[in-house]
């Protein structure tokens, strides 16, 4: 392995405030703009979630329908740094402008939200129900019946609300989607997938996928949503967009008062956000035992349905060194802490493999907290990113503090699951980047198992790439999610196919090989049968939908 | 037409409304009970212990390590009740148990100033279980005979005889799955004491009557010293008909014990497994057809999966049994239910009330038959339609018959059926990894609770000296639109605009003694009510209207707010007439009253005509399944769907849609999953989170979508000829299963017979595309058809004779008056 280069940094655009940890240390919370008024954070715990937080606040517009960002009941904006890939290298740069992101406020920590700007369904309408002043996705949304009980409605309004805003959605430009949304068999998939999917307004139905509606049936709510014009001159949320993003200030919150036996002593813990990658290394090499906090998309769940209350929070969503993106000479590099949504637009499908995954990643709201590096981190087995990237050969940049300066380490992905939820990253280092090899294989796809196709838990997930040159198979990758304690490569599979025709012979051997890969188990998700027989299906599909493969248009040869 | 259900010109009903509530849905400020809370000083919460046993003994209780936990105010427990420990109405609920009855059960409450609080509280409750053997599946329930309640049985006819003249017999067995209600906001109670010690209790409840009565009784109170209130519901759907009672009454327990507001608010994971469901059933029978097809006998034996306790099974039973013909004339039948009581929640009421259970028995009948009779399902549905003069098993004449062929026929000219059918089939020859199916199937649904006695609603109509309109009345709104009706009734009965009318949340105190919101009833019980009530106001001021006027009474019309008469052009406004007829001491303001007419039902002989009306509709749905995965979508569904003249048809149709396409969670996605294993987390509810318990999202929404509503469809017996809508549509969605059954019989050769696991997931698609791609019975212990090679299958087996008698109403009303508990709830 090459030694690391290094990706950009400083995307965000926004001043970096150098602080120190001594300095992070004794400062307070400050407060949050919320629907243009500042809000003050002072009382809040570093387990006290922005969702708890609004409502304390009498803004109980937003609900809390599952506590594990499932529902988008929860759903609010929040301004944030609009980034754009530029030059030949599709480098993310920021833009210097601003980008209202929808994301569930039940997982997002209220310390977060220090220094930055929220908007409510309440904000949006001026904190009345004047038809007059209805936002136009609220007018939209009760006009033609979209909302029945409520309860889930303004989640939907904020939801729905983002992708009105998304920079460029009216000229059609679609975020990744299923491809399988109209009928492949039946010839071009995007133009399928743009008319089942996307509104004839560019509006993404997608954006709407990590909300839940127990009472419409959601049709109304796609019609609201289809229905939506741009935005008028002077309306405020769009001109926010073209001015510079909050910056993000270094943040404190001291571990809950209350008492608790869990949390720590006076030495330390709470929520700390530092200012650089290299203060956040100091950090966890003085404080191994530190929680390391991304997109939240996990831990909040632990914390909200486990009970999880680790003492020691460690923000690294925000840190410029995590959040470059560039394609140069022979790499991908991705910046760990970008959210799922920013690699995926950054990408802009340059990475088809991936572009199979997004999708399919959670839901919107999730992926635009969510990060590779919390996905790598958490070390779960059914994990949905494993699996692409075993197959696209990635790897990671794994950072540390050692004497006095920053440390750093390659280790292939396919030696990185050790166990069930462990790996070989070490007490005190980071995630800090996923590389991946080019040229990536012409022939890749991403099959997720689940009982429903939008924002499910894989029963597994299988990764594919394969070089077919010539009808024979050179050289195959695949890697596998839900089907042993830690995601694995298919090794013997990967075996069967390379060096032999990529043919039914062929295919039907390895088939029978992939389905005996691994040792998946019973549960409320699939049976072990079921699981065992996806993964022979799965290539099986993959030889019926590309008999004769060919490098798709655009990707990264 | 009748006086009910005539509409008056410029009627408001009818008229395409949004939910009244809309702008306060979208802007987030309309509240529900847990909003109140950051809008309440000094509130506790509370937090439950729930026991980590299906069955066990509470041997010991110590709550004292929680209350030196920081926060902990105090640790509810039995000894705190000072009225009757018990949350349920048949007595077997009891609010804080000494035997433990299910995973997840609460043994005791704590309260706390801040839930975390709580929640560290109840961590350190030290509680000592002796395990006690437990049942916790279905099967597993049969074959120990563990059973509750009664066993009716509904029968008509000879079906020895039926079976014997039939050409055709099958038997066979199914089992399906309960649903949970998911309504997205939990159950919430926030409870607090008024002035004088009376207890005004915020609760997300479809029943606030009984949760009053409930409250009280555990309390020791009378009813006149409880309050409760409901704003709105975020969801309901028959989860929050029984469940609620016994958390508010935790709550008021804890106000008034301490003085404070107590919040109860389930989480996810708690309302999961703590409260009821849809009851899953197993179903086995016999069913015989003569050489065309036409049914001749069924002989079945329902068996309902009841939970711990018997809640609302009984009469989720009985309206199964009364649902399993659905739209077919079944000559000879005998149809025999169960509970089945296991170590689980208490499965309750949720949308269709059993009568969706029982509808698929015949269904899914009907689907695995079909190929076995050389006839495509939908001409084997629709030889076997009620027609006008039969009666149902029950013995209700099937008044418009002629509508479940008028929807049929509407649906398959608008769906373009037979056309896409040819599609469909070109389809299927040209690609042989993925199939579509096309199915169409009917729905004929009985409106009424089944017990006659809650077939009565109440509400009270205030006019203003200024002329603006007030109501209040005993339904309480999910969601459904039911207060948007509302208005719109009041609004046409008394002839104003509708934005002179408001509507006052539900509450104890203004219309007492009320029933459930729920049976689909509300509209037509309550807008009863509101009209009569209306038409009293209405017909005082046309009285005072005609001498201020000069004319005879019948001569006056109030329409839109202004009031004139035949024979003269001089008109007043709504708002002058009121003044003066306040000044001339008229009496603005009147209680409403509607009683179903025309009911009855004997509860032991299961006959009767139980139901006002029944209502229609019919369904197609197309899909596509993945032979690879099993996977699929639902590429279109036509609907035509009867609700009368619709009072509030944008209101209709969200109740059409929103019913269709939960129904399609049920029967394809939604999978509760229990530990039925035997070790320590046996009983525990393995899908008890939104990330394990999938719902519908938009990816299950159909991809063309079209409902209309069956025209020329005046009711005669209900309020403005309209129909009820709340639960019928649910069941349209078997269309969805039925054409997932299409489609996979479309992987094997033709004639293939599709026995497909319920709920229909992509796994148990797939190994249905897997057997009949082999072309044999699914390896499952869902046995397939038998017994067309002459071979009897086996005899449903009968009641337990010894099983509790039901009864009957007549009998049933006496009881409740000399007991304790008059007027609680003995079930629908």
């Amino acid at each position: 392995m090459r030694p690391p280069v290094r990706a950009d940094v400083g995307v965000d655009g926004q001043e970096s405030r150098m602080t120190t940890a001594q300095e992070i240390a004794e400062g307070q919370p400050g407060s949050a703009t919320v629907n243009g008024r500042a809000r003050g954070l002072a009382g809040i715990t570093s387990h006290t979630t922005a969702l708890d937080w609004l409502r304390g606040l009498g803004l109980t517009g937003a609900k809390e329908g599952c506590a594990e960002g499932e529902c988008g009941a929860c759903s609010v904006l929040v301004a944030r740094p609009a980034i754009a890939a530029t030059g030949e290298s599709g480098a993310a740069q920021a833009t210097g402008g601003t980008e209202w992101v929808a994301l569930n406020a039940c997982l997002l920590p209220a310390a977060g939200l220090d220094g930055q700007e929220v908007v409510t369904a309440e904000g949006l309408a001026g904190g009345g129900s004047a038809p007059e002043r209805l936002h136009p996705v609220q007018r939209e949304l009760a006009d033609r019946g979209g909302s029945q009980c409520g309860y889930c409605t303004p989640g939907f309004v904020c939801s729905m609300a983002a992708e009105y805003y998304r920079p460029g959605r009216a000229d059609g430009s679609a975020e990744a989607g299923d491809p399988e949304a109209g009928d492949p068999e039946a010839g071009d998939h995007e133009a399928e997938r743009g008319a089942t999917e996307q509104g004839p307004n560019g509006f993404d139905l997608h954006a709407l996928g990590g909300n839940l509606c127990r009472c419409t049936g959601y049709r109304p709510i796609r019609d609201a949503a289809y229905a939506l014009g741009t935005p008028a001159a002077g309306d405020p949320l769009a001109e926010r967009r073209d001015r510079p993003p909050p910056a993000v200030p270094a943040t404190r919150v001291s571990p809950a008062p209350s008492g608790s036996a869990r949390s720590s002593g006076s030495t330390g813990g709470g929520y700390l956000r530092p200012g650089s990658l290299a203060e956040a290394l100091e950090i966890l090499a003085e404080h191994p035992e530190a929680t390391v906090l991304a997109g939240s998309t996990d831990l909040g769940v632990e914390v909200n349905l486990r009970g999880a209350r680790p003492a020691y929070l460690l923000a690294v969503d925000r840190l410029p060194e995590l959040r470059g993106l560039a394609a140069a000479g022979e790499q991908i590099r991705l910046g760990a802490a970008l959210s799922l949504t920013e690699v995926e637009r950054l990408l802009a499908r340059r990475v088809p493999l991936l572009d199979d995954l997004f999708w399919q990643f959670g839901s919107r709201l999730v992926r635009n907290a969510a990060t590779l590096g919390g996905n790598l981190g958490t070390g779960s087995p059914i994990g949905d990113a494993p699996p692409a990237l075993l197959a696209l050969d990635a790897s990671l940049v794994l950072a540390s503090w050692r004497d006095g300066g920053v440390v750093e380490r390659v280790v292939d992905l396919a030696d990185y699951f050790t166990g069930y939820r462990t790996t070989r990253r070490e007490p005190g280092e980071l995630i800090t980047e996923v590389v991946i090899p080019l040229p990536l294989a012409g022939l890749t796809a991403f099959h997720k198992i689940a009982k429903r196709r939008y924002d499910d838990i894989s029963s597994v997930a299988v990764g594919f790439a394969l070089d077919v040159h010539g009808g024979e198979v050179r050289r195959a990758r695949i890697g596998l999610g839900g089907v042993a304690a830690t995601p694995v490569r298919a090794r013997a599979t990967e075996e069967a196919l390379t060096g032999r025709p990529w043919d039914d012979r062929t295919v039907a051997a390895a088939a029978e090989r992939l389905a005996e890969e691994g040792t998946p188990l019973d549960d409320h998700r699939a049976s072990a049968r079921y699981r065992a027989a996806m993964l022979g299906e799965s290539l099986r599909k993959l030889y019926a939908e590309h008999p004769d493969p060919a490098l798709p248009d655009g990707a990264l040869a | 037409m009748s006086r009910l259900s005539e509409r008056p010109d410029g009627a408001v009903v009818g008229e395409a409304l949004p939910h009244e509530s809309a702008t306060l849905h979208v802007t987030g400020l309309a509240l529900y009970t847990d909003d109140l809370v950051a809008r309440t000083r000094d509130c506790l919460h509370a937090w439950p212990v729930q026991a980590p046993h299906a069955h066990a003994r509470v041997t010991g209780l110590r709550v004292e390590p929680a209350l030196n936990e920081p926060g902990v105010v105090r640790v509810l427990t039995a000894a705190d009740v000072p009225g009757v420990n018990d949350a349920g109405i048949k007595e077997d609920e009891p609010l804080f148990p000494t035997e433990v009855m299910f995973h997840g059960h609460a043994v005791c409450w704590v309260l706390a100033e801040t839930l975390e609080a709580a929640r560290r509280g109840a961590e350190r409750v030290e509680v000592d279980y002796r395990p006690l053997p437990s049942v916790v599946d279905l099967r597993g329930a049969i074959a120990a005979d563990s059973f509750q309640g009664a066993q009716p049985t509904v029968q008509r006819g000879d079906v020895g005889a039926g079976l014997a003249r039939s050409t055709h017999v099958f038997g066979g067995e199914i089992e399906f799955a309960g649903q949970e209600h998911f309504y997205l906001e939990t159950h919430c109670s926030l409870a607090h004491v008024d002035e004088a010690g009376q207890v005004f209790v915020q609760s997300s409840t479809q029943h606030p009557s009984e949760t009053q009565q409930i409250v009280a009784h555990v309390l020791g109170l009378r009813s006149h010293e409880v309050t409760v209130q409901c704003l709105r519901m975020g969801g309901g759907f028959g989860g929050k008909e029984m469940q609620p009672h016994g958390l508010a009454a935790i709550a008021a327990l804890g106000a008034t014990l301490t003085g404070r507001p107590v919040r109860l608010r389930l989480n996810r994971t708690q309302d999961l497994t703590m409260t009821g469901k849809r009851h899953g059933f197993h179903a086995s029978w016999r069913v015989g057809f003569d050489d065309d097809g036409l049914l001749q006998a069924l002989e079945a034996t329902l068996t309902s999966d009841g939970g711990w306790s018997l809640d609302l099974s009984e009469p989720v039973l009985a309206r199964a049994l009364c649902h399993v013909d659905n739209a077919y004339w079944v000559p000879d039948i005998r149809l025999t239910g169960r509970i089945a009581r296991t170590h689980k929640t208490s499965q309750t009421a949720f949308r269709g009330f059993g009568g969706p259970q029982g509808m698929l028995v015949l269904e899914d009948i009907l689907g695995r038959c079909a190929p076995r009779l050389g006839l495509d399902p939908a001409e084997l549905r629709r030889r076997n339609f009620y027609v006008d003069g039969q009666a149902t098993p029950y013995g209700q004449p099937v008044r418009h018959a002629e509508r479940l062929a008028t929807a049929w026929e509407q649906v398959h000219a608008t769906g373009d059926l037979a056309a896409r059918q040819e599609e469909v089939a070109r389809f299927n020859a040209d690609h042989p990894h993925r199939k579509r199916g096309l199915a169409v199937t009917p729905v004929k649904f009985g409106i009424s609770f089944n017990l006659t006695a809650f077939n009565q609603a109440g509400a009270l109509v205030h006019v203003y000296k200024d002329g603006s309109v007030l109501i209040n009345h005993g339904g309480t709104e999910m969601g459904q639109g039911l207060h948007t009706k509302m208005l719109q009734v009041a609004a046409t009965t008394l002839g104003v605009p509708l934005d002179t009318v408001r509507l006052a949340p539900t509450r104890t105190d203004k219309v007492p003694n009320t029933s459930a919101t729920a049976a689909s009833s509300g509209a037509d019980l309550n807008g009863g009510a509101v009209k009569d009530a209306c038409e009293q106001i209405r017909g005082r001021l046309t009285e005072a209207a005609a001498g201020a006027l000069g004319v005879p009474p019948g001569e006056v019309w109030i329409r839109d707010g202004v009031v004139g008469a035949g024979g003269t052009d001089r008109t007043l406004t709504w708002a002058e007439l009121v003044h003066a007829v306040y000044f001339a001491r008229v009496q603005l303001f009147a209680a409403g009253y509607y009683r179903t007419e025309g009911l009855h039902w004997d509860s032991t002989a299961m006959r009767g005509s139980p139901f006002k009306y029944f209502a229609y509709g019919v369904a197609a749905a197309e899909v596509e399944v993945d032979g690879f995965t099993g996977g699929y979508r639902t590429r279109r569904v036509d609907i035509v769907h009867d609700v009368g003249d619709s009072l509030s048809p944008l209101v209709d149709l969200g109740q059409i849609e929103g019913g269709f396409v939960q129904g399609a969670g049920w029967l394809t996605l939604e999978d509760l999953r229990w530990d039925t294993g035997d070790g320590e987390g046996t009983g525990r509810l393995a899908t008890q989170s939104a990330s394990t318990y999938k719902l519908p999202s938009f990816s299950e929404m159909p991809e063309v979508f079209n409902v209309a509503l069956l025209e020329r469809a005046h009711e005669d017996g209900a309020v403005y000829g309209s129909k009820a809508v709340g639960e019928p549509p649910l069941m349209l969605a078997f269309s969805v299963r039925e054409a997932l059954r299409a489609a996979v019989a479309a992987f094997g050769p033709p004639g293939t017979s599709v026995d497909l696991g319920c709920p229909s997931t992509p796994e148990a698609v797939y190994w249905a595309v897997v057997a009949a791609r082999s072309h044999r019975p699914e390896e499952t212990p869902r046995s397939g058809p038998t017994g067309a090679d002459g071979t009897r299958p086996d005899e449903p087996p009968p009641p337990d004779p010894d099983a509790p008698a039901r009864l009957p109403e007549s009998e049933l009303a006496p009881h409740l008056l000399g007991g304790p508990r008059a007027d609680v709830g003995e079930g629908r």
